[in-house]
């Protein structure tokens, strides 16, 4: 069991990416998944407990090593001061495909009420969104819809985890 | 003029809607198309009149307004027995200001959410040594700096608005111009860059300077709060 904790562990520190459950399981091979989910769910605990600069965190359908939120400043030192990477129009460019997925350039449009392709480039650029395929209308538009990468950057374990659009009009009135 | 600028830093004219209807502290389910109409229109002619090549957004919803202030204007029809209440010619636009509003708040909580390489940081980037001001910068808006270009013009004396035409200088004499003086400094007030401009040409250069090597993402403006005085930096390669 200990040994299995130890491997576990050494996955998702050396991992790129959220490592997730199957890959896991598939990387390991033979042992059964709950014993996988009990390690994952133990290891989570034993990080928050230490307190320390940095948190095992589910996120993206995944299991990833962060630091804390807290840490921040003292990261960005160590990085570079940068500035803002998203603006408001990619903001609410993104939010409309969050939400509407999967969605065609002209239907987020009518929401935003402006041409939005310049703010969807940078999306598809910073793989926040993807294409998904063509829709079967006339003109076959595109159909766009977010990315892993978008979870992963927004800190979210799924789509479902985001707020409701109801919770944001309860907010107006 | 050959330069025209796209007001792609805007948020659109439903943004611009909005924000009048804030401004005017009025409700959005009975809003005073006429006061409103008014408003936009104006702030549509000191986006001409700036010569910012207005997208054609911004037309269709000043149309819509239009449309919308005659029908207000016409007498309610005689009503039949058992006819159906006229809709309001509001209800359409109504709707769509709520459902940007709504996409709008949705859009700031993201931005609000625990985001990753702002926030939190994974394992494994390369750090890059820099040294960058300390203070917490805020990214300034067109509407913001508009609003400050405004200021400035309005605290000049009206004398000091000759219109001498002695040193034909262009638009991209004064992108360079600019450009030449932030290599050297690094950043600059924004009222600086207006502060020895005298002639009317020149300020309107300076503005569509600022806002084309905005737009091509050369420099960036910000503020260290709200209302502050306007800072332009060169933008950091990203």
């Amino acid at each position: 069991m200990e040994d299995l904790r130890s491997i576990v562990e050494a996955l998702i520190f050396a991992s790129d990416v959220p490592l997730s459950l199957d890959k896991i399981v598939d990387i390991i091979g033979t042992v059964d998944r709950e014993a996988i989910v009990d390690i994952l769910k133990a290891l989570e605990e034993e990080y928050a407990n230490r307190n320390g600069g940095f948190y095992l965190s589910e996120v993206a359908g995944g299991y990833q090593f962060r630091t804390r939120a807290d840490m921040a400043s003292w990261l960005r030192k160590l990085k570079g001061i940068k500035p803002p990477g998203l603006s408001q129009a990619a903001l609410e460019t993104l939010a409309v495909v969050a939400y509407r997925q999967p969605v065609t350039r002209q239907e987020i449009e009518k929401v935003r009420g402006v041409d939005v392709s310049g703010a969807l480039r940078g999306l598809l650029e910073k793989k926040l969104v993807r294409m998904l395929g063509r829709k079967n209308v006339p003109g076959k538009p595109m159909i766009y819809g977010t990315t892993k990468r978008f979870l992963e950057v927004f800190n979210l374990k799924d789509l479902a985890e985001l707020p409701t659009l109801r919770e944001f009009q309860e907010l107006q009135e | 003029m050959s330069y025209a600028i796209k007001l792609d830093i805007f948020e659109g004219p439903l943004d611009l809607l909005l924000y009048l209807i804030k401004k005017n502290e009025v409700d959005i389910y009975n809003i005073p198309i006429a006061v409103i109409t008014e408003q936009y229109l104006n702030h549509m002619e000191i986006m001409r009149s700036m010569n910012l090549d207005l997208a054609g957004e911004y037309l269709v919803l000043a149309a819509t307004l239009l449309n919308i202030k005659s029908k207000m204007l016409l007498p309610p029809e005689e009503k039949e027995e058992g006819e159906e209440e006229q809709p309001d010619p509001r209800a359409e636009l109504v709707r769509q200001l709520l459902e940007y509003q709504t996409f709008k708040e949705a859009a700031l909580n993201l931005g609000r959410r625990t985001l990753l390489e702002r926030d939190v940081f994974k394992r494994g980037f390369v750090p890059e040594v820099k040294t960058e001001p300390e203070e917490e910068l805020i990214e300034v808006d067109l509407f913001q700096l508009v609003e400050a270009f405004r200021e400035i013009v309005s605290g000049l004396k009206d004398e000091d608005l000759l219109e001498i035409d002695t040193e034909k200088m262009s638009l991209s004499d004064r992108i360079h111009e600019i450009m030449e003086r932030l290599s050297v400094e690094k950043s600059m007030h924004f009222r600086d860059l207006l502060a020895d401009v005298h002639d009317r040409r020149m300020i309107i250069y300076t503005l569509l300077a600022i806002l084309e090597l905005m737009k091509m993402r050369i420099v960036r403006a910000y503020q260290t709060h709200a209302f502050g005085p306007i800072r332009i930096f060169l933008a950091v390669e990203e």
